[in-house]
């Protein structure tokens, strides 16, 4: 596969003279954090025992009604407000009729003329700077049960629960040009829902799924090229994938000079290829129309300016705040700001700290240790074994010179057993950094006298020897001597 | 108490309040005639062992402040009744018992009303003679082998032939209307969002409507009282102010200004339908209203366009009949399969052409030529209505074009059947009430009805017109109990 990548965000494909360019939207269906579904009183709840959290509107009973959930509206409109996006006031339900086992109405609610949310935008922010992503529309659907294959070798299970339950359906225009960039942007649309509290963003538990829009055509040509659509995506890493493979196979087919045919496609992830599910011709026809079960959806200015007073600070804003209160480079703040609970985390520590604050210090020990320490355990900045008041002691000990940094990390380590208060550990283990000038002084002269004949080898020239020295004292300190000092010292007393 | 199924709602409600009657004795007195009455095919399901200890529990510890207290009525089978086997009158579910009680049904309950049974009508509410219920034929208690219209001809049967003091329909073109007129019943089918859908197994959402029939129009306007409540289960269920139908029921008419449509003179009715329309011009302007011309001048579209909307919304609300949750299944070697043998032999040939009707003209490319032309003619209709409604309080035509035909006469013809309802449909596709009383017989004696609509929420004063003109037209209903 002949990609090049010139830096990170041109993601283009080379077959000898021709440079193609990869063009990618997506609709997102992210699922709407809510305790009931969108149209009936049944929980939502993850991971329950088949068909218990299933009402007789799920599954569709004679003269059973849909009643529309207030708060999904809610959810739907706030996640708008953060797509920086159009609130339409006037939305219409229809019905997508298609017929299917794990469908139990025989038609999916969905939006399709008029959906709640208009036209918005994502800012991505990639490593060459800002890169801006149109938002098509999002509108509020019903998610399908599911059809279990696999329990029975002559039968399909269906479970419902997840029948009825509210998904967004974020649509995305075809803005995105690399596998890279479609990484950015889900990771910031999940953590623009996060920070809104309108969807978890949890893929494992499919709270977050993607058709991912696929076409190619030769670099600076302007008409997009036949576009496939891959089905019902998880990860963004099979995304990737599959956006890799799909664009590849793409430009293989131009070039043995055949067309692309517009069709649906589903990627295989054992395999890593994607293949035909329906071509054009089969496409479902949905027969959409207004349901007649609900009136047409309006909300007032009232109501939607209600809901921009509950939205909190978005990352984008929080990134700039933080760069301009804290000092952080862009890179840093994108790193802190891209998920809630780490910004959260970060700030904490950063209050706690007192007046005296060491920024550059506090990125790195979230950023690097206490990073390394989540990853290591699979654990969310939300279950940290360390809490935001005692590591915010840590640097503090740090800064004000009570301990090394290397002492510091050695100290981490025994934080995590229970959060412990750092400050209780460098006393009960004397951890304490010498910094007395004269103990200094004493200890230094000490191992001058074991060590005279190098002392005069290192007189005469043999400066390596420097470092020997620094380890004797270090190590003769119990690691505690201040470094520095050890090292302004050592000079002087070495030319004595 | 031989005479206790003649009597009126009113009249035994009365009887019970002042104990000359217990339930027991009423609920008996139906129990039986229905026994007698099976020839007329008025049942799908009977619950009337049920029905006597609910009568004998009433009157153990009586409550007088109910508005039906202990009186027993039968359903149409349209409504779903906790624990109580409901089929649309369909194969499809034919086994189908539900878990939950339809909020008018429920609202009939909770006044002291006592399930005697479920009511035969046509298949899913679609037809116009109770010709396609898979149940069978329902005949009509004016003569044998005569149709009692449709779709709710088993609850029009059922009150015509006094199996049951009163009953509920519904009406989504002419179903409460239509077998009223063919049945020399009253039935009245209220505004759109005044009686709520919920656990009505629904036909086309936009224009059904649940209604009450009954044999004059005091008992239509008590039930009406009953049924009618805001249900926030339905979403288009409106918050309006309810009357007290009954309570406020007056014949003081004097005044109102009553409009003519010229469009309902349509070619090739038969002249004494015309007669009928005449005399109930006259008896208006005897109690001292105003006769008006109007026009209504989209009339002749509503009978096309209701044959678009209607077939449209049912191929949706259908759909859940698949074979996988409930009711009938055919099993298949896959789902496809599966679903093709189960709706093929579950659905009726009525059901099969609507569905088919209906995802024609929603199917892309002939969406706009139907189905979105059809909801624009519809939003004229209304505005003919809301024009009209400037000028009078209310508007006369005759309930239907004819009268009630013979068993198979019509039913290879389905645009001659369609025909039946050409008053009607233009009401439900204006979301208006409209009510249906007995005005007076044809040459064979059977018995015609003249429809009266109403503004919207104006059920009062239909029915206070209606209550006026009934006095004037002093109609009998011919009744020998035939089938006996």
């Amino acid at each position: 596969m002949d990609v090049v990548s010139k830096d990170q965000s041109e993601y283009l494909i080379i077959r000898g003279d021709k440079v193609y360019e990869v063009v990618i939207g997506l609709e997102v269906h992210a699922q709407v954090t809510s305790n009931s579904k969108l149209f009936s009183t049944s929980s939502t709840k993850f991971g329950a025992e088949p068909n218990t959290q299933v009402s007789l509107v799920d599954a569709a009973f004679p003269g059973m009604l849909p009643v529309i959930n207030e708060f999904c509206v809610k959810q739907a409109i706030k996640t708008g407000i953060g797509l920086k996006a159009q609130i339409n006031k006037r939305s219409v339900f229809d019905r997508k009729n298609y017929f299917y086992a794990d469908l139990p109405q025989g038609y999916q609610i969905s939006q399709f003329k008029d959906p709640i949310v208009g036209e918005g935008k994502v800012i991505l922010d990639m490593p060459d700077g800002h890169k801006e992503v149109g938002i098509e529309r999002l509108h509020l659907e019903q998610d399908a049960g599911k059809s279990i294959h696999d329990m029975d070798p002559e039968s399909t299970f269906v479970d419902l629960n997840r029948s009825g339950v509210a998904l967004m359906e974020i649509v995305s225009k075809p803005d995105l040009r690399s596998p890279d960039e479609v990484n950015a942007y889900i990771k910031k649309l999940r953590s623009i829902m996060r920070y809104l509290g309108t969807c978890d963003g949890n893929m494992q538990e499919g709270s977050l799924r993607a058709d991912v829009n696929v076409s190619v055509r030769l670099k600076g040509i302007k008409e997009f090229g036949t576009r496939c659509e891959i089905k019902n995506v998880n990860s963004i890493k099979f995304m990737q994938m599959a956006i890799n493979y799909e664009a590849n196979r793409q430009v293989d087919l131009i070039e043995e000079g055949k067309t692309i045919d517009q069709e649906t496609r589903l990627f295989d992830t054992k395999k890593n290829e994607t293949r035909s599910m329906r071509s054009k011709e089969d496409a479902h026809d949905y027969r959409y129309f207004p349901d007649p079960d609900l009136l047409p959806l309006e909300v007032s200015d009232e109501f939607i300016e209600a809901l921009k007073a509950e939205i909190p600070e978005l990352p984008d804003e929080k990134k700039k705040r933080f760069m301009d209160e804290f000092k952080i480079s862009p890179y840093e703040a994108t790193i802190l700001v891209s998920d809630i609970d780490v910004a959260k985390y970060f700030e904490e520590v950063v209050a706690k700290m007192g007046k005296n604050k060491d920024m550059k210090l506090t990125v790195n020990w979230i950023t690097g240790e206490l990073f390394a320490v989540l990853n290591e355990k699979n654990l969310e900045i939300s279950q940290s074994p360390i809490s935001a008041k005692n590591l915010a002691k840590l640097i503090n000990l740090i800064k004000n010179g009570t301990i090394s940094g290397k002492i510091a990390k050695s100290i981490f380590e025994h934080m995590m057993d229970g959060d412990l208060d750092p400050q209780m550990i460098v006393e009960e283990k004397g951890l304490k950094q010498e910094s007395d000038p004269k103990a200094l002084e004493t200890l230094i002269d000490k191992i001058i006298n074991e060590n005279r004949e190098k002392a005069i080898e290192y007189k005469q020239g043999k400066e390596k020897l420097f470092g020997f020295f620094v380890g004797q004292v270090m190590k003769n300190s119990g690691g505690k001597a201040n470094p520095q000092m050890v090292n302004e010292i050592l000079k002087k007393k070495l030319q004595e | 108490m031989s005479d206790i199924t003649r009597q009126s709602l009113n009249s035994l409600v009365k009887n019970i309040k002042e104990k000359k009657l217990s339930s027991y004795e009423i609920t008996k007195s139906f129990v039986e005639r229905s026994e007698k009455s099976k020839k007329l095919n008025a049942y799908i399901t009977e619950d009337f062992s049920n029905a006597l200890v609910k009568a004998k529990k009433f009157d153990d510890s009586p409550n007088f402040d109910l508005k039906l207290p202990g009186i027993p009525i039968a359903v149409k089978d349209l409504f779903c009744t906790n624990g109580i086997k409901t089929t649309a009158a369909s194969k499809i579910l034919n086994n189908f018992i539900p878990t939950y009680e339809s909020t008018v049904t429920q609202n009939i309950w909770d006044e002291g009303g006592i399930l005697l049974g479920k009511l035969n009508c046509d298949e899913f509410a679609m037809g116009s003679s109770n010709e396609t219920s898979y149940f069978g034929n329902v005949q009509n208690p004016i003569d044998e082998n005569l149709v009692p219209g449709g779709s709710s001809g088993g609850s029009a049967a059922a009150v015509s032939g006094q199996l049951t003091p009163v009953t509920i329909g519904t009406d989504t073109g002419g179903s409460i209307r239509q077998p009223a007129s063919f049945t020399g019943t009253v039935g009245l089918k209220p505004t759109y969002g005044s009686c709520s859908r919920y656990g009505i197994v629904a036909f086309a959402s936009s224009l059904d409507q649940a209604g009450p029939m009954a044999q004059n129009v005091e008992d239509c306007a008590l039930l009406q009282e009953v049924i009618s409540t805001y249900d926030p289960k339905d979403s288009t269920s409106i918050d309006f102010k309810r009357n007290q139908y009954r309570k406020e029921l007056s014949k003081n008419i004097k005044g109102k200004k009553i409009g003519i449509p010229k469009e309902y003179r349509v070619d090739g009715m038969p002249k004494e339908i015309e007669e009928l329309w005449q005399k109930g011009i006259q008896h208006i302007k005897n109690c001292g209203a105003e006769i008006v011309d109007i026009s209504l001048p989209h009339t002749s579209y509503a009978l096309p366009t209701y044959y678009i909307v209607a077939p449209a919304e049912a191929s949706s609300n259908l759909a859940r009949y698949d074979g996988v949750k409930y009711g009938f299944r055919s099993e298949g070697y896959n789902l496809i399969d599966m679903y093709e043998k189960t709706r093929s032999e579950g659905f009726g040939s009525e059901v099969q052409r609507r569905i088919m009707i209906g995802t024609y003209v929603l199917s892309s490319g002939y969406y706009d030529a139907y189905y979105l032309k059809a909801q624009k003619v519809r939003r004229l209709i209304k505005s003919d209505f809301d024009e009209a409604y400037k000028l009078v309080d209310a508007i006369l035509t005759p309930s239907t074009p004819s009268s009630a035909f013979k068993i198979g006469e019509k039913k290879d013809d389905p645009i001659s059947m369609y025909l039946n309802d050409i008053f009607t449909v233009p009401v439900n596709l204006a979301g208006l009430p409209a009510i249906s009383i007995p005005a007076g017989h044809d040459a064979k004696g059977y018995p015609l009805g003249l429809q009266i609509i109403g503004k919207a929420f104006a059920e009062q004063e239909i029915l206070d017109i209606a209550y006026a003109m009934e006095e004037k037209i002093e109609f009998k209903n011919k009744i020998n109990d035939w089938w006996m």
